[in-house]
């Protein structure tokens, strides 16, 4: 028997019985939509947490100077100036260092024409704005580090914008103080949310490291009273930069072996990847749960088509009188479960695709269908109906002509 | 050389721990193109004999050669190619797939066959008219009388070209005037030279055959030859 015959054979014995076949790939659909929607929701959270780590910025380090002890008092990080800006420009020739920025911040107060803000102000240099992810919305974004600095202009972020000059305003070009010192607005930051913490991004002003230094802080003239923002460089694992940063600094401070680094690095990407890696533990509880159902699916499948054979046992023994050998009754029953378990694995996709669809347009999620699960969850309903086929198959198989004949 | 050649063929069942033979040393040759009815009581081993012939079971001893090969040792596999090729069926119940139209039924064989679509459809339809039912095409059996469902099912023996058809009580289930339709049938294919054996208790059917085999407690107690009544006469 050519395998056209057999499935047109199989298709013709399911589509006598429609109800039945429907309720038997309803198992199939039913689990396997579970899977690919559950996927989704958990790739859809994954991503969402990889999101407001992308908005951070990308393969962050952040370099801080060491504590002070004054008294059997320790201050924290950073009370301590211990960086330099020689610091920053060696660590910016390390070949593991894409960018390196200063970030000199406090909170100052901020005046327009009719309203004032107390905002975060910080000074930093053009590739501070590469480092976090920062776009200029409207208007240009910072002079360059070298060749004017010192220059006193100012980036706002759009919730700045609307304390100072309302929602709609264009400030580019007006004149703002910060600490009472006149700035020119020159860009507008675009918009970046909340932090994974819920501190408003876009509540901070920043304006060049030069002018900053110079003009709102005073004093320090070579240490960095601040931390250093640093991107690792594009394939390089942040935790080489990481161990490349901790050296250079070492030895430019010149700690010996066994002393404690008067400074400190932080990898913000190894957060990031815990964050993920339990997202990710979700992921897989939730497919787990939905690869039970389509364990079930497949038992109800073996289960009808028991019921089937049983049904048809005259139908057997007609069929092998007239010629079938035991492995065209095997076939026949082996291709019936599996278009029942295929064609419910095809409808389950598409139920799934919705499903997962209308979850992410209501919790706002990106939409992540992945097209391996799609392909897996199709592959495991196949095998499904092969493996819970084979038996009724093999039963019917080895049924005798004669019995089957006389069944009643 | 005969159609089919008995030798000695034994069976023995085995119903728990006690043996019962069906069949106690059956010696017996069918020439081609003849018309056996097989006679008997139940119990009498007539429809062991039948399976037996049919290649639906093997012999426990004995020989049994079907159109000159030795059919008594081959595996489930072979038994099928041979029922596929060389016999057809027609059974007391009809045994034809439901919801299924008589174009289909009667394709069934060609289809384990191998035969290509197409040539398939064109048999059956071909067997179909020579049973009378080429307007039926495509009625399924809930829409034929209990005779008309018969004919399919003699089209479904015929289509494969056998040697061989093997009627179990053809007519058990068909009042008198069906039955004599279907008796005309078969006699019409044996004169085109196909053998048919056919089982039945009741003398009157028998009586369509040339040759009357009479069984009793699993041996051949009876074997005679005579002159046949021809059921296309006294349906007219």
């Amino acid at each position: 028997m050519n395998p056209l015959a057999i499935l047109r054979t199989a298709l013709r014995a399911l589509a006598r019985n429609r109800l039945r076949s429907f309720l038997t790939a309803l198992g199939i659909i039913i689990g396997v939509a579970a899977v690919i929607a559950m996927v989704s929701i958990g790739e859809g959270a994954k991503a969402q947490v990889e999101q407001s780590f992308a908005a951070m910025g990308t393969n962050l380090l952040v370099v801080r100077s060491g504590s002070s002890q004054a008294g059997g008092v320790r201050g924290g990080f950073g009370s301590q100036p211990t960086l330099t800006w020689d610091d920053l420009a060696a660590i910016q020739q390390l070949s593991s260092v894409r960018y390196a920025a200063p970030e000199l911040r406090s909170s100052a107060s901020v005046m327009s024409e009719e309203q004032n803000w107390t905002t975060r102000v910080a000074g930093v240099t053009p590739d501070y704005l590469m480092i976090r992810n920062w776009r200029i919305a409207r208007g240009q974004g910072l002079p360059d580090a070298d060749s004017d600095s010192g220059a006193k202009v100012a980036l706002l972020g759009q919730t700045v914008v609307e304390k100072l000059f309302g929602a709609y305003a264009d400030p580019v070009g007006q004149s703002i103080r910060i600490r009472n010192v006149p700035f020119e607005v020159i860009g507008v930051l675009e918009r970046k949310g909340q932090s994974g913490i819920g501190e408003d991004y876009d509540d901070t002003v920043l304006v060049p490291v030069r002018a900053y230094a110079d003009r709102l802080q005073g004093g320090l003239k070579n240490y960095i009273a601040g931390m250093i923002y640093v991107s690792a460089a594009l394939g390089v694992p942040t935790q080489r930069t990481e161990r490349d940063l901790t050296e250079l600094l070492r030895d430019r401070h010149r700690i010996g072996p066994g002393r404690e680094d008067d400074f400190s690095v932080r990898n913000l990407e190894e957060l990031a990847s815990a964050r993920e890696a339990s997202t990710q533990t979700l992921t897989t509880l939730l497919a787990a749960i939905a690869a039970v159902s389509l364990l079930v699916g497949g038992i109800g499948v073996m289960n009808i088509m028991l019921v089937s054979v049983t049904e048809r046992t005259r139908e057997i023994g007609l069929r092998m009188a007239v010629g079938a050998r035991p492995n065209d009754i095997l076939l026949q029953f082996l291709v019936e479960a599996l278009v029942l378990a295929l064609v419910g694995g095809l409808i389950g996709v598409l139920l799934g695709v919705a499903i997962a669809q209308r979850l992410s347009a209501g919790f706002g999620w990106p939409l992540l269908i992945r097209l391996d699960v799609v392909l897996y969850a199709v592959l495991v309903s196949a095998a499904v109906g092969v493996g819970f086929g084979l038996y009724p198959a093999r039963r019917a198989a080895q049924l005798d002509p004669i019995e089957a004949l006389r069944y009643e | 050389m005969a159609l089919i050649e008995l030798r000695d063929v034994a069976r023995v069942y085995q119903m728990g721990d006690v043996e019962v033979a069906a069949l106690r040393g059956v010696s017996l040759d069918v020439e081609r193109g003849e018309f056996v009815a097989v006679m008997g009581t139940s119990g009498s081993g007539k429809s062991t004999l039948m399976n037996l012939l049919g290649c639906l079971d093997r012999p426990s001893s004995g020989r049994y050669r079907l159109d000159g090969a030795e059919v008594s040792a081959l595996s489930r596999e072979e038994l099928a190619f041979i029922r596929n090729r060389t016999l057809g069926f027609v059974f007391q119940s009809f045994n034809l797939l439901p919801r299924t139209s008589a174009l289909e039924n009667v394709e069934l064989p060609l289809l384990y066959a191998g035969v290509p679509a197409a040539e398939r459809r064109r048999r059956a339809q071909a067997a179909l008219e020579r049973v009378g039912l080429g307007a039926r095409l495509d009625h399924t059996p809930s829409q034929l009388s209990g005779g008309q469902q018969q004919r399919v099912a003699i089209a479904r023996a015929l289509v494969g070209e056998p040697k061989l058809i093997l009627a179990d009580e053809p007519t058990g289930n068909l009042d008198t005037a069906t039955s004599i339709e279907v008796m005309a049938l078969l006699q019409e294919l044996g004169r085109g030279g196909i053998t048919v054996m056919l089982v039945t208790h009741e003398t009157d059917i028998a009586s369509y055959a040339a040759r009357n085999i009479r069984m009793r407690d699993g041996r051949i107690i009876g074997d005679e030859r005579r002159v046949p009544v021809q059921a296309a006469e006294q349906r007219a």
